[in-house]
């Protein structure tokens, strides 16, 4: 029997504390869309979709009203196109980008990702093609997302991909000006990138995958902030465990609702993704969160230590909840979609040197930051590589999601509107890196890579 | 397979016919009330009913939004949740 105070715990955290499942992201493969022409595989490729993801959104929203829990988003994962598209011989993979989009639409859902390639160790000549093609991509669709795997711990990093991802991330700003630079919202570069993860911008559907399955990622930074205003003042010990336990609570509903949706679409249960994805709603911020553990301001000395305690906590209690734990499974600290985050990069406590700190202890990496429009390109690749050094050397995922938005200086703010947000323009250090990007090859895997 | 049953939750501001009118829409739909528990909580009437759904089948029918309606008309926020969901959040 259910207690009275365990049943108004749970749906105070629906209704006071924003907790939600974020996404049911169905992972589908598309080895099979290749063809010799690319009418014909964008063909292949809209009509296996629609086959699939058909009833996506439709199922999500029952069990939405089975629970009375919020489902956010449905979204569709595939396998990198950078794969599929090689075999029809085009030299711009725009129009895969273009199916993908209606795909989506048709679908119902509001991102599909995948306009990817895996270039961790070097370019295929489809890969090369596929990222050329990206600027023009973003700019032309509404729902796409891509990404770059660019470095693995097992690989070390591909440094002309690094040096290449800068001129892209600075084309796809240009050719999206008009939308504040939108198209680098959709694009992200990664290090080690999980194949299985349901979040965008990074979500892709890994060659190791399995035909379709069902991944569902959650949230619930306001559950967590609100366990922790009960111990107020208590050691960390006690903080940790709390975050546990909150953790493991919000897991078993993704958990129950991916259980649901993949029974109820006949498609296998992937992986639980036990994020912390902020909002820009108050109350569903990480950043709150972090001040919550006793900081004036996100940002200041101690951020890390309690970012890395936080995620800690919540991988813990959440890998309790689920046998199949996956994808990023971590503390989100995008920027611009955090309310807490935009008003410590604007008081200038957060910086931009400290939010790479932070992400060597969470799950992604510099996520959702804006930066000035004539930041160099070597600059941004000098930031990539940094951040993918983080990641290869330090054997986990991190990314780069950055956005340098034409005609803006520091000072200024860039509208992305919905869960996107708003970025204020953060300084970046403007000392030349250009030489060392510009070197190119690759940085070797790290020794511990050698664990056979 | 788990039973058929749900958990309805009616919180607002107290006032006279509140379970009266939440009993009767269920005993209309031939919803059966297993459990009533109700208390004031920060000021506000916070009731609790365990219920057996029977053939209903919460997302396939119209219950949420006649419990919406219903709602509105007492001034109190009525929400029915599937028994699992509970079970899955606290018990191992």
């Amino acid at each position: 029997m259910i207690t009275d105070f365990e049943i108004l715990e749970t749906t105070r955290m629906f209704s006071e504390q924003h907790l939600d499942i974020r996404t049911i992201t169905m992972g589908i493969n598309l080895m099979d869309c290749s063809a010799s022409t690319v009418e014909e595989s964008c063909q292949k490729i809209y009509d296996k979709i629609c086959r699939y993801a058909g009833r996506l959104v439709e199922v999500g929203e029952e069990i939405s009203r089975k629970y009375h829990v919020p489902i956010i988003h449905k979204r569709i994962s595939v396998t990198p196109i950078s794969i599929v598209a090689a075999a029809c011989g085009a030299k711009d993979y725009t129009p895969f980008a273009v199916a993908l989009d209606k795909a989506a639409k048709a679908c119902g859902v509001n991102f599909i990702g995948g306009f990817s390639a895996l270039v961790q160790k070097g370019y295929t000549i489809s890969d090369k093609i596929l990222l050329e093609s990206i600027p023009e991509a973003l700019a032309v669709t509404d729902f796409v997302c891509s990404s770059v795997n660019l470095a693995s711990t097992r690989t070390g990093i591909n440094m002309d991909a690094v040096r290449d991802m800068g001129i892209i991330i600075k084309k796809a700003a240009e050719r999206t000006a008009d939308r504040g630079a939108l198209g680098c919202a959709k694009l992200v570069v990664f290090a080690n990138a999980p194949e299985d993860n349901p979040f965008m911008a990074g979500a892709f559907l890994g060659p190791g995958e399995p035909e379709c399955v069902i991944n569902v990622g959650i949230s619930g930074p306001g559950v967590v902030k609100h366990a922790l205003e009960s111990v107020k003042g208590k050691d960390l010990g006690v903080v940790a465990e709390t975050i546990k336990k909150a953790a493991f609570k919000i897991t078993r509903v993704g958990e129950l609702v991916a259980r649901e949706a993949s029974q109820r679409l006949g498609v296998p249960f992937g992986i639980i993704d036990l994020s912390l994805a902020p909002t820009p709603a108050v109350g569903d911020s990480v950043a709150r969160l972090l001040e919550e553990f006793g900081l004036e301001e996100c940002g200041t000395w101690g951020t890390t230590a309690a970012l890395a305690m936080l995620n800690d906590a919540v991988k813990k209690g959440g890998t309790m909840a689920s046998s199949f734990v996956g994808g990023l499974s971590g503390a989100f600290i995008p920027v611009s979609e955090d309310e807490g985050m935009i008003a410590a990069a604007k008081s200038g406590c957060l910086k931009l040197e400290k939010l790479e700190a932070m992400t060597c202890v969470c799950s992604v990496g510099l996520d959702m930051i804006a930066i000035p429009g004539d930041t160099d390109a070597t600059t941004i690749s000098g930031i990539i590589a940094d951040e993918m050094a983080l990641g290869t050397f330090n054997n986990k995922t991190t990314a780069v999601r950055i956005i340098p938005v034409p005609g803006k200086g520091v000072g200024d703010e860039v509208e992305f509107g919905g869960l996107l947000g708003t970025a204020p323009i953060m300084p970046v250090n403007t000392a030349s890196c250009a030489e060392f990007i510009n070197r190119g090859g690759r940085i070797p895997a790290p020794i511990h890579s050698m664990r056979n | 397979m788990s039973k058929n049953t749900a958990v309805i939750t009616v919180v607002g501001v107290d006032r006279v016919g509140i379970i009266a009118g939440v009993s009767k829409l269920l005993a209309d739909e031939g919803i059966n009330i297993k459990d009533i528990s109700q208390t004031i909580l920060d000021n506000l009437f916070t009731m609790i009913m365990m219920v057996d759904l029977k053939d209903v089948v919460i997302e396939r029918s119209d219950i949420v939004e006649k419990l919406n309606k219903l709602g509105e008309e007492l001034g109190v926020q009525i929400t029915i949740q599937h028994t699992d969901l509970f079970n899955a959040m606290h018990r191992i």
